[in-house]
């Protein structure tokens, strides 16, 4: 294959990376009062990244050789991850400026995440894998800490960075042993490797490889990060954290787990069982006793992560694309509840994060109320609203597979996480008013909060035909 | 398709919701009586448009909105019955909190339309997911409505109403999701028509089992139920009481008897168990209640277990006997919250011992309570005597030691309800808050006049009730009968002379 065909099918990667670094001698050169400027430039990066799916970039097939793949699968990764990339940055001039952070290096940072978390869906690679995780894991370091005066940013940093690292050298040495027990870094040449018999060290290969990987999506046991990260870093870069880096995280297992080691899902599949398990219990139990709004987001994250894991635990193509639907549900209802947490703000403008400041927010601002607990209901995953139907969908993958015993405790275990989602309900509805939030002062962030809400509306019903053609075509590439 | 009636019956309540969030109190409360008044009338021309003897399904809209299930609502008798019921206890519903409810009214007045929606969907869905959305989307206003507007104890009351039923729902979805795979449908008529395999409706069969039986509620699991009642502002208990639970009656009608009727057979006594030991319990504690509204939940528990043990008494009587106790249960329960809710508006207790002689200075009141405390006895001329009689005829035919303690409830309820009777409003008026007490206004007198109207017709001629379903009745007896457990009674059927004659003694 010339060069020249590779090359295009990297085209969003191409276009975000060149403009991103466009981006960054505008802002060299410009200073920080361009930085809203700046974003809508990264905005629209982003829109033409995703435009340019629809050429050879969005189905091309394999590339560089095999170390490259441009499928449906990795096309609707990306498209939520643009997405949500998008949202993180137009969110954050508001929230920065009133901290007097405001600088221009945020959206081209996200910029370079969103280049990494591209490379991570499309990779059949375990080096282009692991290439690409650095430089989303290296972007998200920094994003962290992005208020560098606030000592809760520079410790979220330094934590997520000492873990991160850690989590890079399990992965990278179950990479090793993976390449030294089959030769090859492939996805394809371990596929076939793994089809004639696993050997021990292969199967530690997958063990370490699979460790790392659910470092990145925060599933349980490895989740102890992220209370921390998100409770520490500023707010639009929580909601960063929490959609667009787990959507390619999720990916990316779900490529890992199918592609490379398909001949050894019953193998993984106990890994992922009990991680799922591990995930939405822990996320559920952990959550009830927060006080704070985005340690308790960190946690539900945990908890949804698990349910999306239950779709690949399924390991057919229903369950694949039923946790592709769930991120992508998943998503708007992540950026839709941080929207309403960078609401939260006190009569000088500044955060607030305790759960008990909510109290009767529905007599002071019954709009925003009401898209809260939206936003709550649909987390737990109660009809009608939409976040009902991606935990159907994974469910019901598992039933067809025929693990429907662990379909049941699954489910169960949804019951647990309702109780704190309600939790947020009561506080808002139920309690008697606390000290009023400052009004909203952005037309933008309260257009994007009624988007969000309106997709995990019973409306959002509508979808379904679409978002299940292209969930089940982006599965079908991986099988 | 002729003209989507059911598709307007759930708009118009659902749009309605949503222009009282955008409306002054006043309006709202105006927007939501005219917009359940409007459905009231749908529901007449659906209950008039009924043919009676016509297809099983009838009002049939079908259209592939969502993929995976479709939007395909159609009705036959037992679900016209229960629409029809819902209808005309909204506006009812709505009346009861005009005056009562001062504090948020247009989210109030959408919590309730919202419900109004949800149950009639719940009653019209014709495909296996639309119902489930339906039945457990009723938790949210649910869940709202304790929560916001119930009285001191709300919130710990609005978990438990919550949680219960989610963690039952939860499990009969993962059953409803085993059932498609296999039968390879949503619909629920085809399914209704589907054999299972006897190992699987076991299994099944406990999954809606844990959901119905919540919702019911049957003993042990109804302990939300009181809890929500107390709770609940009056229009609340009034739905909660008159059709809510009405959806365990009507899932286990729809779902459990005709899709796992060998299921249904071999867990007969545990069904049958847990409903002997309500009857007797609940009426017991109903017994030594001092708040009003915790006795007649208790007796709503008691009431509940007719409807199960006539469900699962395998014969017409039983079945036709349940559907009219949920009818009947469903107007006079909701009446008696009333009847609560008019003093407890005049007074701010329910304590049964603050009342006292009220024959006197509400004489109207104390009619239309009396009416109301006897139909929930079950005195001949009243509904539940007729929804009651026939549940336990049936549960003779099934079995006569099921019969004997049931019936052992029905002195028990008369025992409840007279004391409470008794308690409130004979008895000398010594207390001066009491005595001050006027008697019903035109409002009052105009909400529980109609119900007294449904109550008495019920009673006297049931067979308006009984025409619409007596066909679908006999479509769920065609699934069940085969598989029907020995019964112990021995009922001889037919014109035998002596055999009519030893009925009639024991009766």
């Amino acid at each position: 294959m010339p060069i020249t065909a590779s090359l295009a099918l990297t085209l969003p990667e191409l276009i975000l990376s060149l403009g991103a670094l466009a981006l960054l001698m505008v802002a060299a050169f410009g200073g920080d009062g361009l930085t809203r400027a700046i974003g809508w430039g990264a905005v629209a990066l982003l829109a033409a990244a995703g435009f340019s799916l629809t050429g050879p970039a969005g189905n091309g097939g394999p590339g560089f050789d095999g170390l490259y793949i441009a499928d449906s699968f990795s096309s609707f990764a990306k498209v939520l991850i643009y997405i949500a990339a998008a949202a993180s940055i137009l969110i954050a001039p508001g929230f920065f400026a009133r901290t007097g952070q405001l600088r221009a290096e945020y959206p081209i940072l996200i910029l370079l995440s969103a280049v990494g978390m591209g490379m991570m869906v499309s990779a059949s690679d375990l080096l282009t894998l692991y290439v690409g995780l650095e430089l989303q894991s290296l972007s998200a370091y920094v994003l962290a800490s992005f208020m560098r005066r606030d000592t809760r940013a520079a410790e979220a940093g330094l934590k997520y960075f000492v873990l991160g690292a850690l989590a890079s050298g399990i992965l990278l040495y179950g990479i090793s042993l993976l390449y030294g027990f089959t030769g090859t870094t492939l996805f394809a040449g371990i596929a076939d490797s793994l089809g004639t018999g696993i050997s021990t060290g292969e199967m530690f290969g997958m063990v370490f490889v699979f460790a790392g990987l659910a470092f990145k999506i925060s599933a349980v046991p490895f989740h102890m990060w992220t209370p921390d990260v998100y409770e520490g870093a500023p707010t639009p870069v929580t909601a960063f954290f929490a959609s667009a880096p787990k959507v390619a995280g999720m990916a990316l297992l779900m490529r890992v787990a199918i592609d490379a080691m398909g001949s050894g899902t019953d193998a993984w599949r106990q890994i992922v069982i009990f991680s799922a398990l591990a995930s939405t219990i822990l996320g559920g139990v952990a959550a009830i006793g927060q006080s704070n709004i985005k340690r308790l987001l960190a946690y539900s994250s945990i908890n949804n992560v698990g349910f999306a894991l239950f779709g690949l635990a399924a390991g057919t193509p229903e369950g694949v694309a039923g946790t592709l639907t769930y991120m992508a549900v998943y998503v708007a209802m992540t950026i839709g509840s941080f929207l309403c947490v960078l609401q939260m703000r006190d009569a000088d403008g500044q955060p607030v994060e305790t759960i008990a400041s909510l109290s009767g927010l529905s007599r002071s601002r019954p709009a925003l109320a009401a898209a809260f607990a939206i936003f709550m209901f649909s987390l737990a995953g109660i009809p009608p609203l939409f976040g009902f139907w991606p935990k159907f969908l994974v469910f019901d993958a598992l039933v067809k597979a025929g693990f429907w015993p662990l379909a049941m405790i699954g489910i169960a275990t949804s019951v647990i996480g309702a109780f704190y989602y309600l939790k947020i309900v009561k506080t808002i509805y139920f309690d008697e008013p606390a000290a009023d939030y400052a009004p909203s002062d952005s037309k933008l962030e309260g257009g994007l909060i009624a988007l969000s809400a309106l997709f995990v509306s019973p409306l959002g019903y509508l979808a379904i035909p679409a978002l299940g053609v292209a969930s089940m075509a982006a599965a079908r590439s991986l099988f | 398709m002729g003209f989507p009636i059911l598709t307007l019956m759930i708009a118009i309540p659902a749009l309605a919701a949503v222009a009282c969030l955008f409306a002054g109190a006043s309006a709202a409360r105006w927007i939501a009586l005219i917009a359940t008044l409007v459905d009231l009338a749908l529901g007449v021309v659906l209950w008039t448009n009924y043919e009676i003897g016509g297809p099983q399904w009838q009002f049939v809209e079908h259209a592939d909105l969502f993929g995976r299930f479709a939007w395909a609502l159609g009705i036959d008798g037992i679900a016209l019955l229960l629409i029809v019921l819902s209808v005309f206890l909204m506006p009812i519903c709505i009346g009861a909190s005009w005056e009562a409810i001062t504090k948020r009214v247009p989210e109030y007045m959408a919590a309730f339309l919202l419900m109004e929606t949800l149950m009639i969907g719940v009653f019209a869905a014709q495909d296996l997911y639309l119902f489930y959305i339906m039945f457990e989307a009723g938790l949210i206003p649910m869940y709202l409505i304790i929560g916001i507007w119930g009285g001191a104890d709300r919130i710990y009351a609005s978990y438990k109403f919550f949680l219960y039923t989610l963690l039952g729902s939860v499990l009969m979805l993962i059953a409803m999701l085993w059932m498609v795979n296999f039968a390879g449908t949503t619909s629920i008529p085809v399914l209704m028509q589907t054999d299972f395999p006897a190992d699987a409706q076991t299994w099944l069969f406990l999954a809606f089992f844990a959901s119905f039986a919540v919702k019911m509620p049957m003993w042990p699991v109804h302990t939300w139920l009181p809890d929500a009642h107390v709770q609940a502002p009056t229009a609340g208990s009034v739905i909660l009481a008159g059709v809510l639970l009405k959806m365990g009656g009507y899932g286990f009608l729809r779902f459990s008897l005709p899709m796992f009727p060998i299921a249904s057979a071999e867990l007969f006594w545990l069904v049958m168990g847990l409903s002997m030991v309500a009857v007797v319990v609940t009426s017991l504690i109903a017994l030594v209640q001092e708040d009003m509204k915790k006795l007649i939940a208790y007796s709503s528990v008691a009431h509940m277990a007719f409807v199960t043990i006539g469900l699962f008494s395998f014969n017409r009587q039983g079945l036709e006997g349940a559907m009219l106790v949920m009818l009947g249960h469903g107007l006079v329960s909701g009446a008696l919250f009333l009847c609560v809710g008019i003093i407890y508006d005049r007074l701010h207790t329910r304590e049964i011992a603050r009342y006292g002689g009220l024959a006197t200075n509400m004489p109207k009141y104390a009619l239309f309570f009396l009416l109301f405390t006897m139909a929930s006895v079950g005195l001949p001329g009243t509904s539940n005597f007729v929804g009651e009689f026939l549940a336990l005829v049936g549960a003779y035919e099934a079995n006569s030691w099921v019969a004997f303690v049931a019936t052992t409830g029905i002195i028990l309820g008369a025992a409840y309800m007279l004391v409470l009777y008794r308690g409130v409003v004979y008895g000398p008026l010594t207390k001066e808050d009491v005595a001050a007490m006027p008697d019903l206004s035109k409002r009052e007198l105009a909400l529980l006049l109609p119900i007294a109207a449904g109550v008495m017709w019920m009673g006297v001629y049931p067979e308006s009730f009984i025409a619409p379903m007596r066909a679908d009745i006999g479509a769920v007896l065609a699934r069940i009968a085969p598989t029907a457990p020995e019964s112990d009674a021995k009922v001889v059927v037919g014109p035998v002379p002596h055999a009519a004659a030893h009925a009639e003694a024991h009766h």
